[in-house]
């Protein structure tokens, strides 16, 4: 039944399987108490998997249903709330983390299909105490405002550094074209990018 | 997102006889299907991951390149081959999405990518003809300022969106098929996207089970002078307006041969033979090009917001062609 299969997050964000059926449209999520009341962590059910990522060097095990996201599994299974969700669906850039040191959108990757590989998420990136050139060069810029886009504008930043695209201050904003900023703080962002790329 | 299960197949005729089911869907890099998924527009009950089990190299060949087609967009756009030989192709995939869709985006999921037109992603709109037959289209009456101006109809008057297929379409591309009992096939790209009509709902050639295994690009002349060209509404991550693929074999300053297509404009990548035609055998230079630049609207027939689609195709033929020229 549908009770099995909610998770908190789908309790909260009305998107379990049970709601699905229903027409979306002027439905709210519905409030605890007209649910069943949520289990601490995702209740098991039949299609569930158990995983094995490397995040940020430590190996982690999670058990996620097929339709979790990386970025749901890293923010309400592993307690890393670094990464953003901002749009839920590839168009904002909030959510970037590295696979195998690649950047890529972690609300359009499912957590299922991570299994070995290896995740660094902003919590990650520095060494130590020692932060990042990026993360660095961010703080003396002052290149944010809110800071709800800034963890993935630095983990694309750091990536963009590392494939050679910092040349110009055209070449990094077309690459880094990915990552949306609600406040407006480009031109710090662009200037911290060329800074930390002349440091690295 | 409803609820799926996903498998790994062992090998390719196990996922496609998996996958000709219904309720069951091919998954490469996700990075569309999950949206649709997440916007429950696509259903899926079953996933059947294609990870290892087709192609995800560039293969230069003597008379060509094959793609295959579990390579990644910024694989394919990076290859040294690609990037000197069939330029266009390159360009194109570089002027797609952003940096981290196209590590993770593969060339066989980008050729599949559906409509961007709003009312199809948005079940909350129930008149949709390619989501649901038969219920209308809510874009005719509506918004349709992003929507097609060639080659759509009464019932469906969305745009193909992506913006490989029409670099493809200009450098004569064909696909690699494989069915579900293992039948190959080799399909034209001009043949494999179907115009709307009265079934929008079917968008292609491919059969259930069926996959793209490659693309198979040959080497020209033309090919080694192209470009894409892509207008829009903000200067990068964002769909095109209208683009313009073209391919120009110059012997000396005269046009041998150009091959050119449209997109953002219509539900396939849109040739244009009658700009070629007006191109070939012609001096290479600004008389030319504004003529023949004056054929590519033709037959266009505009929704209520999108009039201005028409010349704005003429001047991305023309810039496109003075791209091609000076290169
Ligand atoms: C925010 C955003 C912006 C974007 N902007 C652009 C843009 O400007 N230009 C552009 O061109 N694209 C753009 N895209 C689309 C993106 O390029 C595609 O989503 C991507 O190429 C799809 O590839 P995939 O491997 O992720 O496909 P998937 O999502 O895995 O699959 C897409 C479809 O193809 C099927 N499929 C996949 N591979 C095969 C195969 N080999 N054989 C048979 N069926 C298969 C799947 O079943 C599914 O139906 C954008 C996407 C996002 C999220
Ligand atoms: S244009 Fe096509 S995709 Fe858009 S609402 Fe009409 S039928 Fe649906
Ligand atoms: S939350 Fe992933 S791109 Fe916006
Ligand atoms: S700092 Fe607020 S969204 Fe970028």
């Amino acid at each position: 039944m549908a009770a099995q299969s909610l998770t908190r997050r789908g309790i909260l964000g009305g998107t379990a399987a049970g709601l699905a059926a229903a027409p979306l449209i002027g439905r709210t999520a519905p409030s605890a108490q007209e649910s069943p009341s949520p289990a601490p962590g995702p209740v098991r059910t039949p299609e569930m998997q158990d995983i094995v990522l490397q995040v940020n060097g430590r190996r982690i095990q999670l058990t996620v249903e097929p339709r979790t996201s990386l970025l749901d599994a890293l923010r309400e299974q592993a307690g890393l709330t670094g990464t953003k969700k901002g749009c839920d669906r590839g168009s904002c850039g909030a959510c970037t983390v590295h696979i195998d040191g690649r950047r890529v959108v972690s609300c359009l990757t499912l957590a299922v299909r991570c299994q070995g590989r290896a995740v660094t998420t902003i919590e990650g990136l520095a060494v130590g105490e020692e932060l990042h050139p990026v993360q660095a060069a961010i703080l003396h810029h002052d290149a944010f405002q809110c800071g709800y886009c800034t963890p993935g504008q630095i983990m694309s930043a750091a990536a963009l550094i590392e494939e050679g695209h910092a040349g110009s201050p055209d070449e990094i904003r077309e690459w880094m074209s990915g990552n949306i900023c609600r406040c407006g703080a480009y031109p710090n962002i662009v200037a911290a990018i060329q800074d930390a790329s002349v440091q690295g | 997102m409803q609820s799926f299960t996903i498998s790994r197949p062992g090998t390719l005729d196990a996922a496609t006889a998996a996958t000709a089911a219904p309720d069951t869907a091919f998954i490469a890099g996700g990075t569309d299907l999950l949206q649709l998924m997440k916007q429950e527009v696509a259903r899926p009950t079953r996933l059947v991951d294609l990870d290892g089990l087709l192609p995800d190299a560039v293969e230069v060949l003597p008379d060509g390149v094959r793609i295959g087609a579990l390579a990644l967009m910024a694989n394919v756009a990076a290859h040294p081959e690609v990037q000197r030989n069939y330029r266009a192709v390159s360009e194109a995939l570089l002027s797609a999405a952003s940096p981290q869709i196209r590590n993770m985006g593969t060339i066989g999921g980008n050729l599949l990518q559906r409509t961007r037109c709003n009312y199809f992603r948005d079940p909350g709109f129930a008149a949709c003809n390619k989501r649901e037959p038969g219920s209308g289209c809510a874009a005719i009456r509506g918004e349709n300022r992003l929507l097609g101006v060639l080659g759509t109809s009464r019932a469906c008057i969305a745009t193909h969106p992506s913006d490989l297929p029409v670099a493809l379409a200009a450098l004569d591309a064909s696909l690699e098929l494989r069915g579900p009992n293992g039948a190959r096939r080799t399909v034209a790209l001009a043949d494999f996207y179907r115009l709307p009509g009265d079934t929008p709902h079917i968008e292609t050639a491919l059969q259930p089970g069926e996959v793209i295994v490659a693309v198979l690009v040959p080497a020209s002349a033309g090919a080694r002078r192209s470009c894409y060209v892509k207008l829009r509404d903000r200067a990068s991550f964002e769909f095109a307006l209208v683009s313009c693929a073209a391919a120009v074999d110059l012997q000396r300053a005269t046009i041998r041969e150009a091959r050119l297509a449209l997109g953002g404009v219509a539900p396939k990548p849109w040739r244009l033979p009658q700009v070629e035609a007006a191109l070939q055998g012609r001096p290479a230079d600004a008389g030319t090009f504004a003529d023949a630049a004056m054929h590519a609207s033709e037959g266009a027939q505009p929704a209520s917001q999108n009039g201005f689609k028409v010349k704005l195709i003429q001047r991305a033929v023309l810039r496109a062609l003075e791209t091609t020229a000076a290169a």
